[in-house]
């Protein structure tokens, strides 16, 4: 089955990322590479967003098109990257995100098949 | 069969429940769909509650409903024709199996479910409840939870929850996730015995369920604990309510209507699983309730081992409420000051908590403080009839 994983930061994992030194900063990345290169063969796309003050949303309800500056919801908690995976089950994605070394948060979505 | 028997509906309800699972797992191994196969065995079921009543139990209930699930899903499924091959070439007797159960049981309380959805879909699936027959016992709609299952069931399709039992690495928390939902079945059957007498008795099916999980896992222990937890419950129910439904405190209990061969076998099964070492929660819980279920009176009981197991109790799962029953029992090896000064240390945490005030107005009596004790039987009142508290005391742990 296919999945996207959403990695959601939280205000707390951004300041904590602020906080670090360049040495400790440049481990937490490297967990993150090495756990992109373990899951490589189950791995089948995905990118790392640009900060959400970047997005700009659309509303497209009724009447004309309303566009503001920002994500579609206002949170302490934004998207910041996603992964599209291949795997046998919903399982086998749970056991891939526990080992997930970056943001505190993952939402698991099945695609449409 | 003999139509002139009427079954009774704890019949009715013990041979479902004995057939319906099992006949989950045949339809989900043929047809390959979990849900489809739910849907089905629904529909025997509901099909048994009507006509069974008068025409009987038929000397095959399995071959029974095993007949109707298969001609309803030739019915409905008449546009799937993949299923429909595949139970069209289904005869009774279906080859045997092992027993698959596991595998429902932990796909039913698996953690990307909510728990009221792990609940309701345990319920059904598993016992064989109808949709009308979990509403009832819940007080809530038929519709609510029709809606809560349709969703579950939605989610195991279309987010790909597998049908298997875990391995290895993931057992202990999976398995913890049957257990609560058995547990909070206890609990939810526990406190509504005397609120709605004629539903359906949770109590019986969380026996009935910790019963099978321990026949299929006989090496985990801690369900034989949950198991001996609800059978020491359910030996002393009989003493639990006074002619007019009301509860009986367990220091007030009449004794002599405790099932002291029930409680004796409880204990034996406890003690069997205490001999791998491996203490839980749900262990030491029925070695609690345990203590209390031997003991001649409310004055003869061990309350040193009492203090000591909920030691052991606090060390694996600290929690304030297991504090507050320690410090009752605190009483009665050290006394009232000690029991008051364990108690000055969870005022904070459990001011909103009824038990809290009950017990420390209990304790001010005892010292003689009069005015203190009857104020916190005022708080303690206050919040019973507050029905947020109502229902945190619905979800307390059931100790007595």
């Amino acid at each position: 089955m296919k999945y996207v994983l959403l990695f959601v930061d939280t205000e707390q994992f951004a300041n904590d990322l602020e906080a670090m030194g360049q040495d400790e900063r440049d481990r937490a990345f490297q967990r993150v590479n090495e756990w992109f290169a373990e899951h490589a063969g189950k791995i089948r796309g995905g990118s790392k967003l640009q900060p959400a003050d970047t997005a700009t949303t659309v509303r497209l309800e009724g009447g004309d098109p309303v566009i503001t500056d920002g994500p579609f919801v206002e949170g302490k908690e934004v998207v910041s990257g996603y992964a599209e995976i291949e795997v046998a089950d919903l399982d086998e994605a749970m056991r891939m995100v526990k080992s997930w070394p970056g943001c505190p948060v993952v939402e698991i979505r099945p695609l449409e098949s | 069969m003999t139509p002139a028997e009427q079954p009774s509906h704890a019949e009715l309800a013990r041979v479902v429940r004995e057939h319906a699972g099992r006949l989950a797992t045949s339809l989900v191994h043929v047809i390959g769909d979990f849900s489809a196969a739910e849907d089905l065995v629904q529909d025997a079921v509901l099909a048994a509650l009507e006509r069974w009543p008068a025409d009987g139990i038929p000397d095959r209930p399995d071959a029974w409903l095993f007949t109707v699930a298969r001609r309803r899903g030739l019915d409905v499924l008449r546009r799937e024709s993949n299923y429909r091959r595949k139970l069209a070439r289904l005869q009774w007797p279906v080859q045997a199996e092992p027993d698959d159960r596991l595998r429902l049981i932990f796909t039913c309380c698996h953690p990307a479910l909510a728990r009221s959805a792990q609940i309701a879909l345990t319920l059904r699936v598993v016992c064989g409840l109808t949709t009308a027959q979990i509403a009832r016992a819940f007080l809530t709609t038929e519709s609510a939870v029709a809606r809560r299952i349709t969703r579950a069931k939605r989610k195991i399709t279309d987010a790909g929850v597998p049908y298997r039992i875990p391995g290895d690495d993931e057992l202990p928390g999976r398995l913890n996730d049957v257990l609560t939902v058995i547990y909070l079945l206890l609990n939810e059957g526990y406190v509504s015995t005397s609120e709605h007498a004629h539903s359906r008795d949770l109590v019986e099916d969380a026996e009935w369920l910790a019963a099978l999980l321990h026949a299929l896992m006989p090496a985990e222990v801690e369900v034989a604990g949950l198991l001996a937890l609800i059978r020491l419950h359910r030996a002393r129910v009989a003493a639990r309510f006074d002619p007019d439904g009301a509860i009986v405190l367990l220091r007030d209990q009449d004794r002599s209507l405790w099932d002291r061969q029930a409680i004796a076998e409880a204990t034996r099964l406890l003690a069997q699983a205490a001999r791998r070492r491996d203490p839980g929660p749900y262990q030491l819980q029925a070695a609690i309730v345990a203590c209390h279920a031997e003991a001649e009176s409310w004055q003869a009981t061990d309350w040193e081992q009492i203090v000591v197991l909920y030691d052991m109790l606090l060390h694996l799962a600290p929690s304030p409420v297991i504090r507050l029953h320690r410090a009752i029992a605190v009483r009665y090896v050290e006394g009232l000051h000690a029991a008051m000064a364990e108690l000055g240390s969870l005022g904070e945490e459990l001011d909103r908590y009824h038990l809290y005030h009950a017990t420390r107005a209990d304790l001010l009596r005892e010292l003689g403080d009069a005015d203190q004790a009857r104020a916190a039987d005022r708080r303690a009142l206050e919040l019973t009839a507050n029905p947020a508290e109502q229902a945190v005391l619905r979800g307390r742990l059931a100790w007595d």
